[in-house]
C-alpha cells in the first residue's frame, strides 16, 4: 500500500478501511473476520499490487469475455423451448411454453407470481426434466443430462436466495466457478502436474478479472458471508460467468436492491451483454426489465401471453391485464 | 507483535483491533517468506521427532512407555488426517471411519499372520519385508473399501449417511468376530508381521519388534518415527489436494452441494474421492496397527474408536489438518499422561481412575467446547488456491495498514515484497 495524504484517491481509501477497521470491532465473530492467510478480512486489497493489468477495465473486459466456441450465429436462437409442458402431480406449472433466446441479446422472462418463472429456469438449467417437449440449446437438445454437465454445456445461472460458498473467500467462490472448465482430478493435484499449474494460474487470473469486472475486486479476499449484500449478488453473477456460459441466467437479481443499486445493477448487465454473452432475466421490477432488455416473454398461469420488445409488451393488453395493472402504470 | 516488520501505531491510526494469540501468530507466520518458514518448520519436525530420546520430565508418561504412547499418537494422527479429509472438507459424516483402520489392520494380519489361512510370508510376500509389502496392498483393498461403501451411500446426505457409516463400521468388526476360521474370531490373528530391521545381538528381532524394549531407541520410538514419516508423506498429498481443484470442489459440497452441482462441480465423482482417500489414509494407520502390535482382535476396532477419531477431529479443528494432528495427541495423550500418576504438581490425584473415565471427560469437553468454541481448538485456515500468494500478501498490507501496525510511508515489507513477486 502506498498511500499519501496528498493523493484524494488514497484519502478515500484511507477512509474505506476506517469503515471496515469499525465494522471489525463491532462483529461478534472476530475469528471468522481473519483471512486464512493471516489479514483482516474487512479490508480491501489494492489491486494494483497484484496485477496491474486489472486497473484497465478493456483488459479486464477482454479476460472476461467468452472463450467458448458457440456454435449459434449471433441473432440466432441460442435456446429454444420447444412445447415445454411441466406436470407436477395434478398441477401444470407449464403448458407448452415455447419460446427462443437468440445470441447476444438479454431477453427479459416476467409475469406474475406464481406464473411459472422459476419453473421454466429450472426446467432450461436442468434441474427438472420436462415431462414433455425439450429443450434446445446451441443445436443440441438438452435431455437426461447431469445438472453439473449442463453448466459444462454453457448454461449459467445465479440464485434467486443468495447461495455462495460462505466460508471461502470471494475469490475461491470464482475459482469454484472456473472449476467448471478444469480437468485436473486427484492425480494431477497430487503430483502437481503442468495441467494443474497452469489452470491454477489461469484459474486465479481470470478470477481476479472477473471480480473487478462485476466491481468487487477489492473485496477478493474476504469471505463470501462477510461481503455486503449487494456484492454478494455480483459474487453471483462473477461465479456464473467463470463457468464460460454461452447463456447467463439472472434470478431475480435485484431483489432487495434499491433504486441506485438497480442502477448500477442494469449497467452491469450491460456491460456482460456487450462483452459478448446472452442473458436471461427473470425479475419482477418492471422498471429494470423495462431498461435492460432487448425482448421480453410474459408468463401466466404457466402459459405465454405475450412476447416483444419491451414497449410492444407493455402496450399489450392481456399482459397489463395480467400483470401490470392499469395502464398509467405501465411502465413504472 | 514479535517481529520487527511492524510498528507501533501512528497517533491518527485507528485504534489496533484485538488479536488473539493464535491471530497473531498466524499474521506473523504468514508475512515470514518461504525459507524463513522452512526455517521454523525443519527444526520443529525435528524436535517432535527427538521427543521419544529427550523424554520431557513433566511430558514423559509415567503409567506406560512414553515411546509407545507417541507411537499411538501418530497413528490417531493418521486417522484424524484421513477423517478430516471426510468430515471436515468434504462435509461427510463418516461414523464408520473405524471399519477402514480395522480393514488396514486385518488386510496386513491375514496377510502375514501364521494363524491366518491365507499367510503369505512363506511364499511370495519376503521374510523379511512381509509388513512393507503388505503396507501399498493393504492400503490398495481400504481404498477399494471406500469406494464399495462410498458408491451406494453417497447419494445420501447427512445424516442419512452418517447412520449408514456407523452400520459399515459395525459391519466389518462383526465380521471379523464371526468369520472364525479365517480371521480367528475373537481370539484375533497374532504373530502379524513388523519390518525386521537394525538386528543386532541385544535385539535380534530388530528394532521394530515389540522386544525391543530398551529406552529410549526402543519399539515405540522406532514405531512414532515411522508414522511421523508417513504423516509428512501424507500431509503433502492432502495439502497438495487442498489447494486444488478437488479440494475446492470438497468445500463447495460442504457449504452447499446443490448450487456445487449447478456450477459444474462433479459432486458425486469428488465426494467418492474423498472417501476413497480418507479411507486409505484410515487404512495405512491401521497397517501401522498392525505392526506395531503384531495383534488384531475386533474389540480393537469397536464403535466406540469411531468416536474418538471424531472426537480428536472436532477438537483439533474440523478442516484444519494440523489441528486434527493436535486433536489427536490431546485424544492419545491425556488419558496417558494420567495413567499411573499419584500426584499432580503435589497434589495427591487417583491417575488411573482419571484415564478409566476418559470417556466422559472428552463427552464433557466436547460439550464445553460446542458451547465456546464450536469451530475447534485451531480452526480451520484453509487455503483453496494453489498460486494466490500475491493476492494475499496484498490483502495481509491492507489489512496491516489498516490496523495501524504498518507505517504508510513504510510501504511493503522487504521479506513481503520477495514472497509476493515469487510467484
Amino acid at each position: 500500500m502506498s498511500l499519501g495524504p496528498e493523493d484524494p484517491q488514497a484519502g478515500a481509501e484511507h477512509g474505506d478501511q476506517h469503515l471496515g477497521i469499525e465494522a471489525y470491532l463491532t462483529s461478534d465473530s472476530v475469528e471468522e473476520e481473519f483471512l486464512p492467510d493471516g489479514g483482516v478480512a474487512q479490508v480491501a486489497v489494492d489491486l494494483a499490487e497484484i496485477d496491474p493489468t486489472l486497473a484497465d477495465p478493456e483488459a479486464v473486459a477482454q479476460i472476461v469475455a467468452p472463450e467458448r466456441r458457440i456454435r449459434t450465429e449471433v441473432g440466432a436462437a441460442l435456446l429454444e423451448m420447444d412445447a415445454v409442458t411441466m406436470r407436477f402431480g395434478g398441477l401444470v406449472a407449464l403448458d407448452a411454453v415455447s419460446f427462443e433466446i437468440k445470441r447476444g441479446e438479454i431477453l427479459g422472462l416476467i409475469g406474475p407470481n406464481g406464473a411459472g418463472k422459476t419453473t421454466c429456469f429450472n426446467a432450461m438449467t436442468g434441474v427438472y426434466r420436462p415431462t414433455s417437449g425439450q429443450v434446445i440449446f446451441d443445436g443440441r437438445p438438452i435431455g437426461a443430462i447431469k445438472r453439473n454437465q449442463i453448466t459444462r454445456l454453457g448454461i449459467a445461472r445465479t440464485f434467486q436466495n443468495i447461495r455462495l460458498f460462505s466460508d471461502m473467500t470471494a475469490l475461491e467462490n470464482v475459482v469454484v466457478g472456473t472449476d467448471a472448465r478444469h480437468r485436473t482430478s486427484v492425480p494431477g493435484a497430487v503430483l502437481r502436474l503442468p495441467r494443474h499449474r497452469s489452470e491454477e494460474h489461469d484459474a486465479l487470473d481470470r478470477a481476479m478479472a472477473l471480480l473487478e469486472f462485476v466491481g468487487i475486486g477489492r473485496r477478493a479476499t474476504q469471505k463470501a458471508r462477510n461481503l455486503p449484500y449487494g456484492d454478494q449478488r455480483r459474487l453471483e453473477i462473477a461465479r456464473a460467468l467463470a463457468t464460460e456460459p454461452k447463456l447467463l441466467c439472472l434470478d431475480e437479481p435485484a431483489a432487495g436492491f434499491n433504486p441506485t443499486e438497480k442502477a448500477d445493477l442494469m449497467d452491469l448487465i450491460r456491460k456482460i451483454r456487450d462483452d459478448g454473452y446472452t442473458v436471461l432475466l427473470i425479475e419482477h421490477d418492471m422498471r429494470l426489465v423495462m431498461g435492460v432488455t432487448d425482448r421480453v416473454v410474459v408468463l401466466e398461469f404457466g402459459r405465454k401471453i405475450a412476447e416483444g420488445l419491451p414497449a410492444e409488451v407493455s402496450a399489450d393488453p392481456a399482459v397489463i391485464a395480467a400483470y401490470l395493472g392499469a395502464p398509467d402504470d405501465a411502465t413504472a | 507483535m514479535t517481529t520487527t516488520q511492524v510498528t507501533a501505531p501512528t497517533p491518527t491510526a485507528p485504534p489496533a483491533p484485538h488479536l488473539g494469540v493464535g491471530d497473531r501468530m498466524r499474521l506473523w507466520w504468514a508475512s515470514l517468506p518461504r525459507p524463513a518458514q522452512w526455517g521454523f518448520g525443519v527444526p520443529f519436525i525435528a524436535l517432535l521427532a527427538a521427543l521419544p530420546i529427550l523424554r520431557p520430565p513433566v511430558l514423559t508418561t509415567e503409567g506406560t512407555d512414553f515411546g509407545g504412547v507417541l507411537a499411538q499418537w501418530g497413528m490417531y494422527a493418521l486417522l484424524a488426517i484421513g477423517l478430516n479429509v471426510v468430515v471436515g472438507q468434504a462435509g461427510l459424516l463418516d461414523l464408520g471411519y473405524v471399519g477402514f483402520y480395522a480393514i488396514g489392520a486385518y488386510t496386513v494380519a491375514l496377510l502375514t499372520s501364521p494363524d491366518s489361512p491365507w499367510n503369505q510370508t512363506d511364499t511370495w510376500l519376503s521374510h523379511h519385508w512381509a509388513w512393507v509389502f503388505a503396507l501399498p496392498i493393504a492400503v490398495l483393498i481400504t481404498s477399494i473399501s471406500g469406494l464399495i461403501l462410498g458408491i451406494p451411500t453417497l447419494r445420501l446426505r447427512g445424516d442419512y449417511l452418517a447412520i449408514v457409516t456407523l452400520g459399515f463400521g459395525e459391519i466389518v468388526r462383526l465380521l471379523a468376530d464371526n468369520l472364525g476360521t479365517i480371521t480367528g474370531g475373537g481370539r484375533g490373528l497374532s504373530q502379524i508381521a513388523f519390518p525386521l530391521f537394525g538386528q543386532s545381538e541385544s535385539r535380534p528381532n530388530g528394532v521394530f519388534s515389540a522386544g525391543n524394549t530398551k529406552v529410549p531407541f526402543n519399539f515405540g520410538a522406532w514405531w512414532y518415527w515411522v508414522s511421523l514419516a508417513l504423516i509428512i508423506i501424507v500431509l503433502l498429498i492432502v495439502g497438495n489436494l487442498e489447494r486444488s481443484r478437488v479440494g475446492r470442489a470438497w468445500v463447495s459440497v460442504r457449504e452447499d452441494e446443490d448450487a456445487a452441482e449447478i456450477m459444474g462441480v462433479p459432486t458425486f465423482k469428488f465426494k467418492l474421492w474423498a472417501f476413497l482417500i480418507g479411507a486409505s489414509i484410515g487404512g495405512l494407520s491401521g497397517v501401522l496397527y498392525a505392526g506395531q502390535v503384531q495383534f488384531v482382535s475386533p474389540p480393537t476396532f469397536n464403535v466406540i474408536n469411531s468416536m474418538l477419531f471424531l472426537c480428536a477431529v472436532i477438537v483439533g479443528g474440523q478442516g484444519n489438518k494440523l489441528g486434527v494432528i493436535a486433536g489427536a495427541f490431546i485424544i492419545v495423550y491425556l488419558p496417558n499422561f494420567f495413567l499411573g500418576r499419584d500426584n499432580l504438581f503435589g497434589i495427591p490425584i487417583d491417575g488411573n481412575k482419571i484415564a478409566d473415565y476418559k470417556y466422559l471427560f472428552f463427552g464433557l469437553a466436547l460439550m464445553t467446547l460446542m458451547i465456546f468454541r464450536p469451530q475447534g481448538l485451531f480452526p480451520a485456515r484453509q487455503k483453496l488456491l494453489a498460486y494466490s500468494r500475491p493476492v494475499y500478501v496484498a490483502a495481509r498490507h491492507a489489512a496491516l495498514a489498516a490496523a495501524g501496525l504498518l507505517k504508510h510511508s513504510n510501504g511493503v515489507p522487504a521479506s513481503d515484497e520477495t514472497a509476493g513477486g515469487a510467484r
